[in-house]
């Protein structure tokens, strides 16, 4: 079994269920995530990863089931709920204003003001190029709108807006599908700087080299079922793949089904 | 040595970027911007140059009085298209507003009673549009066509369908206030001056700017990321509509009278300036300045087919023409952008 930190749980979701007409995109789910920890979501394409993070990020209710920030019962209904207790999300579609430029998409719905209330373009710009550039020391032209940006800079620009506001929990679905190995290594680097600061990260990747390096542990979907959650250093990347395609659990595993993975 | 190399090479493409696309959205549009304008100040020069009329006082004062009126309902137009929206009813808020303005002061009450009162109803159905919209989230164009019909329907019923033009104890001052002058300029002139300086200054400066600039960007991104998305349409459709409240006050000052066929399909002109302007029908584009100038090229080009003798049945195919073209010329100006 998983043994998670002894501390209060930062996020606890509890039998979550989520139905889009007759899909049942999330069944039933539990996961929770501790301070400082990293818990890599992993699952085939429409394995519910996404739907699931969604509500905990206010995106849409829950049809059923609980929420608890730090021991608390929550009620996420809107992204500014889920913004007022701290989470921060990076989205699988990066969520950018393609139209305006990475300052304007950075403080979007939270944009500084002057004393007179009127937008401080000079404020958030400074804030903007500061951010961006500890991610991607490249990034010039800040002031483009973003659909005349690469998917990296794009990328770059929705993974700078959740990290901005002290996020204490971080939602990162997808966070380096458009990334160069260069701005990748960053990003491992960033969440192990966010990890020692004691925020905790939902990281959801395809990529299970990286979910391996990065998390404690692992929380694996299926048909919008869990179908576990292990310690990372306490699995195999086979025995994770098979939870992944086969649905079972390391222990139900057999070693000729996981041979026939290969 | 390397270093400084690097450094060298980074600075001078980063001047080079700088220069070639520096802004390329605000440069695009203001470029259209630039050339609707210049067509303009074409069309007023070769007009002045081959007839004797266009360049007279009288003929301009009513030009820019016309576009004027134009030119302040395509400000409201401009929000609601950056909004992603369309707005098909003000040419009805305008003659509702004007025909309440006008019975109301036929009854005997003041001014000052009268145009809050039309204001009030001009933003009650903004409110109504938005509502549909935002909440119901029933197509704008469906709602604000249904709209259309009902508005000026209202118009019809309180008035009975006849022409109002005693306006009571203060006739004078709202024949002022629409169909005066100061300094030679029509005050209409001075309303469109004044609001089109307001909205460009809200456009680029507040949060409300931003958040509509945003919402026709990417809705879902502006849901996302915490924008009031729904308030923030109701009030775009609310300020459309006052935009042509406004506006239907100051019509009946000019005309010195209400009929209910008063801005009877202005909508189109006015969906033509906005657009010709550089507002995109897609949404997430436009400026304030664009509405104005807009306006003033389809005043100027209707203007000339009466001066040059031209049949005013022709404008109907100007206007419409000029919207297919406006909007074809943004579609080849992204197939382009994504070659
Ligand atoms: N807004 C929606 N409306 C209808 N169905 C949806 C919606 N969002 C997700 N689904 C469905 O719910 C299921 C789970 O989708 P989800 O996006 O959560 O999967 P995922 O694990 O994130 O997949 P991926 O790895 O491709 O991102 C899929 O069958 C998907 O088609
Ligand atoms: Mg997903």
């Amino acid at each position: 079994m998983s043994t998670p930190p002894a501390s209060a749980p930062l996020v606890e979701m509890r039998n979550i269920s989520k139905r889009f007409g007759g899909v049942h995109a999330v069944d039933d789910v539990s996961v929770d995530l501790y301070p400082g920890e990293v818990v890599g979501l992993l699952g085939h394409n429409g394995a519910g990863k996404s739907t699931l993070i969604k509500m905990l990020a206010g995106a849409y209710p829950a049809d059923s089931g609980e929420i608890y920030i730090s021991g608390e019962k929550v009620a996420i209904e809107t992204p500014r709920d889920a913004r007022r207790y701290g989470i921060e999300t990076i989205y699988q579609t990066l969520a950018l204003a393609d139209n305006l430029d990475a300052p304007a998409n950075l403080f979007l719905g939270r944009e500084l003001r002057t004393s007179l209330g009127l937008l401080d373009d000079d404020a958030m710009e400074h804030e903007a190029r500061a951010v961006l550039h500890r991610l991607n020391p490249n990034f010039k032209n800040i002031k483009d709108p973003v659909k005349n940006m690469s998917g990296g800079q794009r990328q770059s620009v929705a993974i700078a807006r959740a990290i901005l506001f002290n996020a204490k929990i971080l939602i990162m679905d997808e966070p380096t599908a458009a990334l160069g190995p260069q701005e990748t290594a960053m990003v491992a680097e960033l969440i192990k700087q966010l990890k020692k600061e004691g925020i905790g990260i939902f990281l959801i990747s395809h990529d299970l080299h990286d979910v391996f390096d990065l998390s404690d542990r692992v929380s694996v979907m299926k048909n919008g079922r869990l179908v576990g959650t292990r310690d990372t250093s306490k699995v195999t990347k086979d025995e994770v793949l098979g939870m992944i395609i086969l649905g079972k659990l390391p222990e139900e595993e057999t070693p000729e089904e996981l041979a026939e993975l290969h | 040595m390397a270093r400084e190399e690097v450094g060298m090479v980074t600075s001078l493409e980063d001047a080079i970027s700088r220069q070639t696309h520096g802004h390329p959205l605000s440069w695009l549009t203001s470029r259209q911007t630039f050339w609707v304008f210049l067509a303009a100040v074409i069309a007023c020069v070769t007009l002045s140059l081959v007839t004797d009329t266009f360049a007279t006082e009288r003929n301009l004062f009513n030009v820019t009085r016309n576009f004027a009126f134009v030119g302040i309902v395509a400000l409201g137009m401009t929000a609601v298209i950056i909004i992603g929206g369309i707005d098909l009813s003000v040419g009805s808020v305008v003659v509702l507003s004007a025909m309440v303005t006008g019975m109301t002061m036929a009854a005997g009450y003041p001014i000052y009673l009268a145009v809050p009162l039309a204001l009030a109803a001009s933003l009650a159905v903004g409110l109504f549009n938005g509502v549909m919209v935002a909440f119901l989230k029933v197509p704008p164009f469906v709602v604000t066509l249904g709209v259309l019909s009902v508005a000026r329907s209202l118009a019809m019923v309180l008035s009975d369908n006849k022409m109002v033009y005693q306006f009571g104890p203060d006739h004078q001052a709202l024949l002022t206030l629409g169909g005066g002058s100061t300094l030679g300029i029509p005050h209409p002139v001075y309303f469109l001056v004044v609001l089109a300086l307001g909205t460009g200054y809200f456009f680029r400066w507040t949060r409300w700017g931003r958040h509509i600039f945003a919402i026709g960007g990417n809705e879902q991104a502006a849901t996302l990321t915490g924008i009031p998305v729904r308030s923030v349409k109701i009030s775009v459709y609310m300020f459309a509509s006052l935009m042509a409240g406004i506006t239907g006050v100051l019509e009946v000052g000019w005309l010195g009278g209400v009929t209910t066929n008063l801005g009877q399909s202005m909508e189109l002109s006015v969906i033509a300036a906005a657009v010709i302007g550089g507002a995109n029908l897609a949404g997430g584009i436009g400026t304030a300045f664009g509405a104005v100038v807009g306006a003033a090229l389809i005043e100027v080009i209707r203007n000339s087919l009466i001066l040059l003798g031209i049949s005013t049945f022709w404008q109907g195919t100007f206007v419409g023409s000029f919207i297919i073209i406006a909007v074809l010329f943004d579609r080849l100006r992204v197939s382009r952008a994504n070659d």
